[in-house]
């Protein structure tokens, strides 16, 4: 038996850096290897494409939202415009996995929304099942992310919501926004919910459909606090149709002003190396439960580290993950990390 | 001996659908068939034509003149209907997104004979709603396709009023797994929502509707269960009648009359000992005229060889045959409805219609049958019912003789001969229509052309009916694509949903239970050896839209742990082999039933590698006769799967091992 060849990953990040759409594609596969030996040259690949980029080139946008919402649609509708002004983009579309015990299997049926039937080579759409990990979002997306934002200038995460997606979306977005369906109750249950507080934007797609859409944004308009509690960002609610095309250029404005919002405030490199440090913990979680994360020191040590040295987030994982393992060894001996270093996590929310 | 009664009831039409490589070819076909004794003929096109592509569009290459007639312009037209008289004839025309073109080809055509279109009399296939569900020509929109096939009729009852502008068609919804009462329900959803928009068109008077109501006919389906089929088409009758009268207020009985027509089921013939085909096809044809009051207004029946490939004029000569030994022979004709007053029948049909209504009450509520399109909805239903059709297929519970049960067989001296036993189209019709057709481009006068071609881009854009533009565009000689690109450019086009992301565990049965497990396993574990989950794109390329095979492996697949990858029919090799590319698959699986495969599979593979992806292993699967199998092969194909490969089952395992093996794996082999 021989294992597949792998590709040399800093080879690999120059070709990616220069845009190179096999590159991406396998690397993409490399971040998706579960092999050692993969893992290994994910960590190196990673470590050659980060760097500044990682903190304040691109724009990562999530979008979320129930079942049929028009995500898709809206995002291709987005899509176009962002085209014609010659940005490049990358999208990562999640779709739910079947229940291990039916498999595991997943149909991933996004791109046929996403892609207009023209052929396009500033355009690259990966399509993800959620494979049943922990939250809603499967833990590959951050690192595919991170590459895909290294080489496009608008990276699209497209999650179905449904509660914990939506946390797990606000963990790696920038931009985080909410396609809302008309007069479902999806949208209903969603205002009722805390979830409400995670997203920037709101977009009530099918506004074409006339009164059921106006009466869902008000709703909304509503129930959302005006100002996020922490910042002084204004959510907009706005009306949009994909199939209509009406709507979009004023959607597409509100992304691009909240990630202004996000840079001007200084806040985009923060929200970042956070983003960086959830998806730390949330690997050392899968790996080694609650318990295994506090031995690390938990949460806040984690945020702690990123934060003094930002994009060192595979560095940082393979340390503690060492850490932890030597600490499964000897768990009965203290923790060598002091009390102190508990900092409090929520420095920039 | 005993002779014939004299006042025996007259048949039905008999028709055989044919068309192939040329105009002229094609008229050779429909005269000598004509000459045997059919009495109408049922045109089938190519799929550039059914698609508003030229012969010479990239789209259309490989397609020209295989699965049917191409036509370009009128002059096309012109030679298909050479020397046959357009006001005696009554002509089918298998025609959907297309159907306002063809048919003022049509009509030019007759009006440069001479000929009076109020004497035109046939049908336009013009449901272009079960496109959407399962014939796959769509080109538009629904809310465009609903308007065009509402201006043909409003045109038609004017101007021809011996037409049949549409044909709503429950056919094709059986051919894609429907079960009766889906046949039912949804044939007569699409039958309102046609009406409706008729009506709201405000073209048409309201003491003149009910002959619109007259006009609309069926084009139904009638499989092996032929004693529920029969039931059926009586359901289908009195459902007619009664919503005819209460929603569309139509008093005169005769105009509230079910009038349809039939091709018999084609999904259940089979590959393997093809001849038993023809037992089925009659025991089908019973269903459709047995019943006086529920029979047939024309048939047309497949050949044996259906599974195969292409009839010859042979094949369609013996299925033409078995419809006359039944009118002519037996003594069907002689007697008055011989089911009336059966109770078992009337409990069959009640039940029907029951069912038929709660489905019906089911997409109202969703807003009609355009939202439950739009929303996937009823794709999702005939999915889920083909998947319960090919699963009871796999566990035996279905028997099917000589596929999963009595394989035994003899040698077949049907399928021996130098043709493999089916029709080869001619090779060199794809350049020779191009020729034509550039060569029609030169000899018209341009503008005339781009005027008729404004007129009916204004046309689209107005609201105003389609028709006397598109007539006027015929006559300029205007050409298919030029026709169908003017629209594009008005309404877009439109993708429906795959339907294929039904529930997992919806469905109780799945298959052999033993065997899924087994296939689970498998699949996870290779992903695991590989490092990630087997990913499969399902990919479907030209313009074939035969998606049932598609669509069930992927779901199969799916459900045995793949994560799947299909985007829907109709795409260029190039988007297949960049979606394998960004979508970084174990595997290629390419579903071709048009009879395209070995330049589409080609072309592919070529595709593939340009983007360093010759490595991805590459199957196929569909209508492919075994030496183009070979070929494929040779080219680099890892696997081909034809009809006769019924166990879904079978084919994933064999998946997983060509997965394995391409990837320095040992093959696991055959499933237990
Ligand atoms: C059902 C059917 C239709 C339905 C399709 C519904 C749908 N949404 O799929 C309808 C009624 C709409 C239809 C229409 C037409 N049809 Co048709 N149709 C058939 C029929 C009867 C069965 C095909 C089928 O669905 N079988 C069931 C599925 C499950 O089987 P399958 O696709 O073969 O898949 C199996 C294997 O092949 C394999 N497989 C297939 N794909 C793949 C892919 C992968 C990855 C793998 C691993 C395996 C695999 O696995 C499956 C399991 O057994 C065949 C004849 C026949 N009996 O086979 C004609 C047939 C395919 N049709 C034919 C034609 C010509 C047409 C039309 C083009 C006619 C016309 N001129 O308009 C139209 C237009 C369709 C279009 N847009 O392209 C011809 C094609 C001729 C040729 N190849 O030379 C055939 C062969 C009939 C004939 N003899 O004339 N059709
Ligand atoms: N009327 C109307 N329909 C829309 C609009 N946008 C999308 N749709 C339809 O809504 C359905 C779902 O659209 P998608 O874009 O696939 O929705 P989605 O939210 O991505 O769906 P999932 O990924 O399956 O959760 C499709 O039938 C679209 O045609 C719109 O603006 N107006
Ligand atoms: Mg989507």
């Amino acid at each position: 038996m021989t294992s597949p060849t792998l590709p040399d990953p800093e080879q690999l990040a120059a070709r990616i850096l220069r845009g190179e759409r096999a590159a991406v594609a396998s690397g993409l596969n490399l971040l998706d290897n579960k092999l050692a030996e993969a893992r290994n040259r994910s960590a190196r690949l990673l470590a050659a494409l980060s760097g500044e980029r990682w903190l304040s080139r691109g724009h990562l946008i999530g979008v979320t939202g129930p079942p049929g919402a028009g995500k898709s649609s809206l995002v291709s509708a987005m899509i176009r415009e962002w085209r014609l002004s010659g940005k490049t983009v990358g999208v990562l579309a999640v779709d739910p996995s079947s229940r291990p015990e039916l498999g595991g299997g997943a149909l991933l049926g996004d791109r046929i929304r996403i892609k207009n039937s023209s052929h396009d080579e500033g355009l690259f759409i990966r399509s993800l099942a959620s494979r049943n990990q922990l939250g809603g979002v499967a833990t590959e997306v951050w690192p595919m992310s991170w590459l895909m934002l290294a080489c496009f200038d608008i990276v699209i995460i497209e999650t179905v919501g449904v509660g914990q997606t939506e946390i797990d979306i606000a963990e790696i977005g920038d931009t985080v926004c909410y396609v809302a369906q008309p007069a479902s109750g999806d949208t209903i249950q969603y205002l009722k919910s805390g979830i409400i507080e995670i997203p920037d934007i709101f977009a009530v797609n099918k506004c074409d459909l006339g009164a059921p859409a106006r009466k869902t944004a008000s709703e909304i308009g509503r129930s959302a606090p005006r100002h996020d509690r922490r910042e002084n960002w204004d959510y907009p609610v706005c009306l949009v149709s994909a199939t209509m095309n009406t709507g979009i250029r004023q959607l597409q404005e509100h992304c691009e002003r909240h990630r202004e919002f996000l840079a001007n405030a200084g806040l985009l490199g923060k929200l970042r190396t956070r983003h960086q440090s959830a998806w730390v913990v949330r690997l050392l979680k899968e790996e080694f439960g609650t318990f295994g994360l506090e031995l690390a020191g938990g949460r806040a040590v984690v945020g702690e580290r990123l934060r003094e040295n930002p994009s060192s987030q595979f560095a940082e994982y393979e340390r503690l993950r060492q850490h932890i393992l030597s600490r499964f060894m000897s768990v009965n001996q203290p923790s060598s990390l002091t009390k102190k270093e508990h900092l409090d996590e929520q420095t920039i929310v | 001996m005993v002779a014939a009664r004299k006042n025996r009831d007259q048949p039905w039409l008999m028709r055989t659908y044919s068309g192939h490589s040329s105009a002229k070819a094609s008229n050779t076909l429909y005269r000598t068939n004509l000459a045997k004794g059919q009495t109408g003929l049922s045109v089938a096109f190519d799929l550039p034509t059914q698609t508003g592509y030229d012969a010479d569009s990239p789209l259309a290459k490989g397609e020209v003149g295989k699965v049917g007639v191409p036509i370009s312009h009128i002059e096309d037209m012109d030679q298909l209907f050479d020397q046959i008289p357009l006001d005696q004839m009554n002509t089918s025309m298998t025609i959907n997104a297309t159907a306002a073109w063809l048919l003022s080809l049509y009509i030019g055509l007759a009006q440069r004979r001479g000929i009076d279109p109020t004497r035109l009399s046939g049908t336009t296939q013009n449901d272009i709603i079960k496109e959407y569900l399962s014939r796959g020509t769509y080109i538009y929109p629904p809310g465009a396709s609903m308007r065009l096939i509402a201006d043909t009729i409003n045109y038609t009852v004017k101007h021809v009023p011996k037409w049949n502008p549409t044909n709503i068609c429950s056919y094709h919804l059986q051919e894609a797994g429907a079960t009766p009462v889906q046949e039912l329900a949804y044939a007569l959803c699409t039958a309102m929502a046609v009406l409706d928009r008729v009506k709201a068109s405000g073209e048409i008077k309201p003491e003149a509707f009910p002959q619109v109501v007259e006009r609309i006919s069926f084009f139904v389906n009638a499989g092996m269960r032929f004693v529920e089929e029969c039931c059926k088409l009586r359901a289908f009758g009195e459902m007619w009648d009664e919503l005819t009268l209460t929603r569309y207020k139509v008093e005169d009985p005769r105009l509230r009359r079910f009038r349809y027509g039939v091709q018999v089921n084609s999904l259940g013939l089979t590959e393997a000992q093809p001849e038993n085909n023809v037992q089925r096809i009659v025991l089908e044809m019973l269903a459709v005229t047995l019943s006086k009051r529920a029979r047939a207004r024309a048939i047309q029946l497949p050949a044996w060889n259906e599974a195969m490939g292409l009839p010859r004029p042979w094949d369609q000569q013996w299925a033409l045959r078995m419809q006359q030994v039944m009118a002519f022979e037996t003594d069907l004709l002689e007697y008055e409805d011989i089911f009336d007053g059966s109770p078992v029948i009337a409990a069959k049909v009640k039940a029907l219609i029951e069912g038929a209504k709660r489905e019906i009450e089911n997409v109202e509520a969703q807003g009609g049958i355009i939202a439950a399109i739009e929303s996937g909805y009823v794709k999702r239903e005939l999915v889920g019912s083909h998947m319960n059709r090919l699963r009871a297929i796999e566990s035996g519970d279905l028997k099917i003789i000589g596929v999963n049960c009595f394989q035994e067989t003899a040698e077949s001296p049907l399928t021996v001969g130098s043709d493999g036993g089916i029709m080869k189209t001619d090779p060199a019709a794809e350049r020779e229509q191009i020729e034509r057709l550039q060569a029609h481009r030169r000899s018209r006068n341009d503008s005339e052309v781009r005027a008729a071609l404004q007129g009916l881009t204004d046309a689209a854009k107005s609201g105003e009916n389609i028709m006397p533009s598109s007539i006027r565009c015929a006559l300029a000689g205007v050409s298919t694509g030029e026709w169908g690109d003017s629209l594009r450019g008005v309404f877009g086009e439109f993708r429906p949903p795959t339907g294929i992301d039904i529930a997992i565990d919806s469905r109780e049965v799945l298959g052999k239970k033993d065997q899924v497990t087994d296939l689970r396993e498998r699949v996870a574990n290779t992903g695991n050896a590989l490092g990630r989950p087997l990913k499969l794109l399902v990919g479907k390329p030209g313009l074939d839209g035969h998606s049932n095979g598609a669509e069930q492996i992927s779901v199969k697949a799916r459900d045995v742990g793949f994560e799947v990858v299909y985007d829907g029919i109709r795409l260029t090799p190039q988007q297949i082999a960049q979606a394998a590319q960004e979508e970084g698959v174990h595997v290629v699986g390419l579903s071709i039933l048009s009879g395209s495969h070995m330049e589409l599979v080609e072309s592919v593979l070529q595709e593939l590698r340009l983007r360093d992806l010759a490595s991805v292993p590459v199957i196929a699967g569909g209508i492919i006769p075994r030496e183009d199998a070979e070929r494929l092969m040779a080219l680099g194909v890892r696997a081909v799967y034809t009809p006769k490969d019924f166990s879904l089952n079978a084919i994933m395992g064999d998946i997983v091992d060509v997965i394995r093996e391409c990837n320095g794996l040992d093959r696991i082999g055959l499933l237990h």
